[in-house]
């Protein structure tokens, strides 16, 4: 049985660095999903493997101090919401439900191809929290079912 | 055609272990086999000889090379999410059955509530 | 050598994974199959010229098997199983599935021979899609501006999943909790 739950000082400390290098390669996956492969569901993935990596690597509670678990549960939802926003949006603004009313910008550059960005932008979070929900709850039963950590 | 009948077979074994194995995690892991050879079939329909990867790029012009069919494409990803989604339901209901009856056997498993 | 022999290749190494990962005795060599069928189908749709997905088959193939891996690698578990011979209901439905194989082969000639689409819809996708929408991914301009309603169920389909799982998973009352935290 070790002192303090998690792996070695080994895996901490490459955790430590590696982490936010992880998150930046799922936020240039999303942001780039309509000029190269992607898009907001891979992007969405590499981020919740992120969190898993640190719940991995440190245990339960320090990731209840690193980020506010609750608020991350909510916004799963949310996101799913303010897509059904946008939807509406396009009604009274131009066409019919989710219709293109941003403005779509030359072509191969960042900032082109209207709703498309910010439709992956939200896509890409929800996956994100929706699986990082899933594997938060099965640490918690895992816990409560009388296994050790 | 020998392409199609192989990803056919795949889906039959998927078939197989459904019908015939009796543990839990064995079904879990035949449905996602049988997820995986549908997604299979379907891009399979959509390939084009020669052709390339349906995305544009800055230096060529836009008819210059032939293109895959990317309907399909776009389908499949949708389906592949779903996918995920199931499997977590899946073990989710397979660790709730085992703490409750102490084994992964189907035939043991008699009692519905509780 | 051309992709057909490649991918015939993938799709033997995959059946070989798929009958191993069904009948292997051992619980976490069958999960560690049945990654190795994910990861060669991942390679399948990189050949097929779909890095898209490529990229999502391959991620996703992974997080289910950390999700299987820690959720029934338990100390109590036997695998009980254990049968000598194949009993008359195994006899009958790999006869069954066999005999559809084999009436399943006129059915595969009378389609359009691997390698030529019809490709009638997806003609106005690829030669309006820049255009029209101004990305130059066509594949996240069908499934985000074409097909944006089809993402948006998706999205409530993963919404419930993720619904059901916390439902079923729930901790029936604080008391447990309670216990844990004196300790």
């Amino acid at each position: 049985m070790k002192q303090e739950p998690g792996l070695t000082l080994i895996a901490k400390t490459v955790t430590r660095v590696s982490v936010w290098l992880i998150i930046l390669y799922g936020i240039y996956i999303i942001l780039h999903g309509h000029l190269s492969p992607g898009g907001g569901f891979a992007g969405g993935v590499v981020i919740a493997l992120a969190f898993l990596n640190v719940m991995l690597t440190y245990g339960r509670e320090t990731v209840t101090h690193w980020v506010n678990v609750e608020f991350l549960h909510d916004l799963e939802p949310a996101c799913g919401a303010i897509y059904m926003a946008i939807g509406i949006l396009g009604i009274s603004i131009s066409g019919g439900f989710l219709a293109n009313f941003l403005s779509k910008g030359t072509l191969f550059n960042l900032l082109s191809s209207g709703n498309i960005l910010l439709l992956n932008i939200i896509i890409g979070i929800k996956v994100a929290m929706g699986l990082f929900t899933v594997v938060w709850t099965l640490a918690i039963f895992h816990i409560n079912e009388g296994g050790e950590k | 055609m020998i392409v199609y009948l192989l990803c056919f077979a795949l889906l039959l074994v998927g078939i197989y272990g459904l019908l015939v194995k009796r543990d839990l995690v064995r079904l879990i892991i035949a449905s996602g086999i049988t997820g995986y050879a549908t997604n299979l079939m379907l891009v399979l329909f959509g390939y084009k000889r020669g052709a390339i990867y349906p995305i544009l790029e800055e230096g060529k012009a836009v008819g210059e090379r032939i293109m895959v069919d990317p309907l399909p494409q776009a389908l499949v990803l949708t389906s592949i999410v779903i996918e995920l989604g199931i499997t977590a339901m899946l073990v989710a209901l397979a660790i709730r059955l085992f703490e409750k009856n102490k084994t992964f056997d189907i035939t043991k498993i008699k009692r519905l509530s509780g | 050598m051309p992709t057909e022999t490649w991918l015939i290749f993938i799709l033997g190494f995959m059946l070989v994974g798929s009958v191993a990962a069904l009948e292997i005795k051992d619980l976490l060599s069958a999960i560690i199959a049945v990654g190795i069928v994910g990861l060669g189908l991942s390679m399948a749709f990189l050949l097929l010229q779909a890095p898209d997905l490529a990229i999502v088959q391959f991620l996703f193939e992974i997080f289910a098997i950390v999700i299987m891996v820690r959720a029934f690698m338990k100390p109590g578990y036997h695998f009980s199983d254990t049968k000598s011979k194949p009993t008359g209901r195994t006899i009958i439905v790999m006869a069954v599935l066999v005999a559809i194989f084999i009436l399943s082969i006129n059915v595969f000639k009378a389609l359009p021979p691997f390698g030529e689409p019809l490709m009638t819809t997806s003609q106005h996708y690829l030669e309006n899609a820049a255009r029209e929408t101004g990305s130059a991914n066509i594949v996240a301009s069908i499934v985000l501006d074409y097909r944006g309603y089809d993402t948006l169920g998706e999205a409530t389909v993963l919404f419930v999943a993720v619904l059901g799982t916390l439902t079923i998973l729930r901790v029936k009352s604080n008391k447990k909790k309670e216990e844990e935290s004196e300790k």
